[in-house]
């Protein structure tokens, strides 16, 4: 035990003299949280864009105020004709043209029926789905308005014109403003612990190869145990401040919910870093050199970032790579944070999880100092 | 102290592939002996010593150091060798006093402890004791990674090639510590490149592609001389040195700093009557000036006689 506590405090003695790492460690995070929690947003800012009205009637004219009454989109051109729209959507001047023909109020009033075109840059699937169906909601609004003060023509209704059969009603739960720093910021918060201590902890023992240091310490009466015990526990620590650090701005700058305990956000934390600083601590016993060392958590970081749910919904992968996912530890952490603090879920929804984790975490601490050896090549 | 010895190494092999960096070594250190291991780069120092500080397992052979076997005993035997590998490996962004209070507190004892034994290396580093490692001179890196392996005071030092890239006056220093420490009764296990080192030793073994070509005191090696020496000099030594080595009687010539040492293939000659014939066929060859002198082997000719006989054979 004394060892541990003298090989522990040779750690920190290295880490804290070390001024770059000391800011790395600690201003990387704050930065990254405070930009990434703003770049890497689903939310649709305003779409830009491009009218062709052939009709220029009040009716087309309403159409239009109506688009940018909702702050979704905003008309920046107006154009007469298809083809300067539709060059502007190849030098991505405008997201979407919307294309009102002539005679649209005539046909509205004649036949209760109109067409309209919307024409979307769809390169990012799922940004085109979201603004086509806010532009829907917002047409066929307008349009249930329009048959109600237009003057009665000829009866014959079609098409959207034609009341809803179904009223759908939908109630946003957990995240009513649909606030989505709500939802990214926990796991961002994931993925930046994550990040930092995959590579503290990767580097490390291959660091104290390269130096030539791991020799003279071989030749101690250390034990493995003893040495991969004293490599984790300065960087879980670390990794425990680290994410303090991270929480506390995301309560502070963005407000996240906190429904859930606390404790039971630290309990996992604390069983999920075993499971990633015991993964950082093996890579680190089986490569040679720090850049070796790099280059597999790098791998590692990235399979565990786009497929822990973080940025993309596991639900809409292949079958086989939600199976493959089950064994990623930060889809798993990813959960229980937003299970926890957003839906303020508690030990019986995540109490599962964690235990996993913890067997996780077991096991891949049992690889390292397995294959930690005290020999020279 | 014991009668046993120090180290006891018997028919060490140990493979890398289908090389055998340790092909049949077998060797005996005697209680408070300074034993040199001298050989070229890649002659397998440093594979044997990491042998004996329970590093690397021998594929075949046993080895006892300090009575221990380094497989079986390696607990045991850890906490009793001070062992300094080849590479300086001492945290450089620690302090002096750090590194040493580190490697003191692994050994479960502390600095003061160790202070009468590291009290002669200690004197010269304490003006540095804050200076981080990493920005010590060589000699002083070296010391205070003697220091490093004297700190649990342990009963056998292992040292691996420990004036490597160490200026001339450190390296003497060095040496100067080592003695000292031996005469307090500690057996000592260098290995150097330096061939001039190995004098200083109590006896040496040479050392090549994994074999110990030759054991001895470094005074019997030199007089086990077999052949008669010369030391050659004169104005062109390049051209004396092509000259010589084409004489019909020629074993083996090799530049030696200003001079040239020429080793006689002729046991049954007087040395002065090989003398005059060799100073008359330089002369024929052209080269007046030539000085050509009897002298008693040093333990560098001996070694690079041993050395090419290791490689004829």
């Amino acid at each position: 035990m004394r060892t541990i506590l003298f090989l522990v405090r040779k750690e920190f003695l290295q880490i804290f003299r070390d001024h770059t790492t000391v800011a790395q460690i600690f201003m990387i995070p704050v930065v990254q949280l405070l930009v990434l929690s703003n770049a890497a947003t689903f939310d649709l800012k305003q779409t830009r864009l491009l009218v062709v009205d052939e009709d220029r009637t009040t009716v087309s004219a309403g159409l239009v105020q109506r688009l940018e009454g909702g702050r979704q989109f905003r008309v920046v051109r107006q154009a007469p004709s298809d083809q300067v729209a539709e060059q502007a959507l190849l030098d991505r001047d405008v997201t979407a043209v919307l294309h009102i023909p002539r005679h649209f109020e005539e046909d509205l009033v004649q036949h209760r029926r109109a067409k309209v075109q919307l024409i979307l840059n769809a390169e990012e699937g799922s940004a085109a789905g979201i603004i086509q169906s806010n532009a829907t909601t917002i047409l066929s609004d307008y349009a249930r308005e329009l048959s109600a003060t237009l003057p009665a023509g000829r009866r014959s209704f079609t098409g959207t014109m034609r009341p809803a059969p179904l009223d759908l009603r939908t109630q946003r739960w957990f995240n009513p403003t649909r606030n989505y720093k709500h939802y990214m910021v926990p796991a961002l918060l994931v993925a930046l612990t994550t990040i930092i201590g995959l590579l503290l902890t990767a580097q490390n023992i291959t660091r104290e190869y390269e130096l030539g240091t791991l020799e003279q310490l071989n030749v101690t009466p250390m034990t493995k145990l003893q040495f991969i015990a004293a490599k984790l526990i300065p960087f879980w620590l670390l990794s425990l401040v680290i994410f303090t650090i991270g929480l506390t701005i995301g309560k502070l700058v963005f407000g996240i919910p906190m429904r859930g305990n606390l404790v039971l956000v630290y309990l996992a934390l604390m069983v999920y870093l075993i499971v990633v600083l015991g993964l950082g601590l093996w890579i680190s016993t089986i490569t040679r050199t720090q850049q070796q060392a790099m280059f597999v958590a790098f791998f590692v970081i990235l399979i565990f970032l786009l497929m822990g749910g973080l940025f993309t919904p596991l639900d809409s992968m292949p079958d086989w790579a939600q199976a493959v996912a089950e064994a990623n530890p930060v889809k798993h952490f990813v959960f229980i944070m937003r299970s926890v603090l957003v839906k303020g879920a508690g030990l019986e929804t995540v109490g599962t999880t964690i235990l996993g984790l913890a067997a996780a975490g077991l096991a891949v601490l049992m690889l390292a100092v397995r294959r930690y050896r005290k020999y020279a090549a | 102290m014991s009668l046993e010895p120090a180290v006891d190494a018997q028919g060490l092999v140990r493979r890398f592939g289908d090389d055998a960096a340790l092909d049949n070594v077998s060797l005996q250190v005697q209680p408070g002996e300074l034993y040199g291991v001298i050989g070229p780069d890649g002659s397998g120092k440093t594979t044997l010593f990491r042998v004996l500080v329970t590093l690397l397992l021998p594929d075949e052979g046993s080895a006892r150091v300090l009575g221990r076997d380094v497989v079986n005993d390696l607990w045991d035997l850890r906490a009793r060798v001070g062992y300094m590998p080849g590479r300086f490996s001492l945290y450089p962004d620690l302090s002096v006093a750090e590194n040493l209070g580190f490697f003191a507190s692994l050994f479960n004892t502390t600095v003061a402890a160790a202070r009468e034994t590291i009290a002669p290396i200690w004197v010269q580093l304490e003006q540095f004791s804050a200076r981080r490692a990493g920005a010590l001179s060589g000699g002083m890196k070296q010391k205070l990674a003697l220091c490093c392996a004297l700190v649990h005071r342990p009963e056998i030092l292992i040292l691996d090639e420990p004036t490597t890239g160490v200026d001339a006056v450190s390296r003497r220093e060095f040496w100067g510590l080592l003695r000292r420490l031996r005469d307090e009764g500690l057996p000592i296990v260098v290995s150097t490149p330096y061939m001039d080192e190995a004098g200083l030793c109590d006896r040496v073994s040479l050392m090549q592609d994994g074999k110990l070509l030759v054991t001895d005191r470094p005074a019997e090696i030199e007089r086990r001389y077999p052949l008669p020496l010369f030391a050659v000099r004169g104005d062109n030594v390049l051209g004396l040195l092509g000259a010589l080595r084409r004489f019909p009687h020629a074993a083996s010539v090799w530049p030696f700093g200003e001079s040239l040492h020429y080793t006689d293939a002729r046991t049954d000659s007087e040395p002065g009557m090989i003398a005059r014939e060799l100073s008359q066929y330089v002369e024929s060859a052209g080269f007046r000036e030539a000085s050509i002198q009897p002298i008693a082997a040093g333990i560098e000719d001996a070694f690079m006689w041993y050395m090419s006989q290791g490689q004829a054979a």
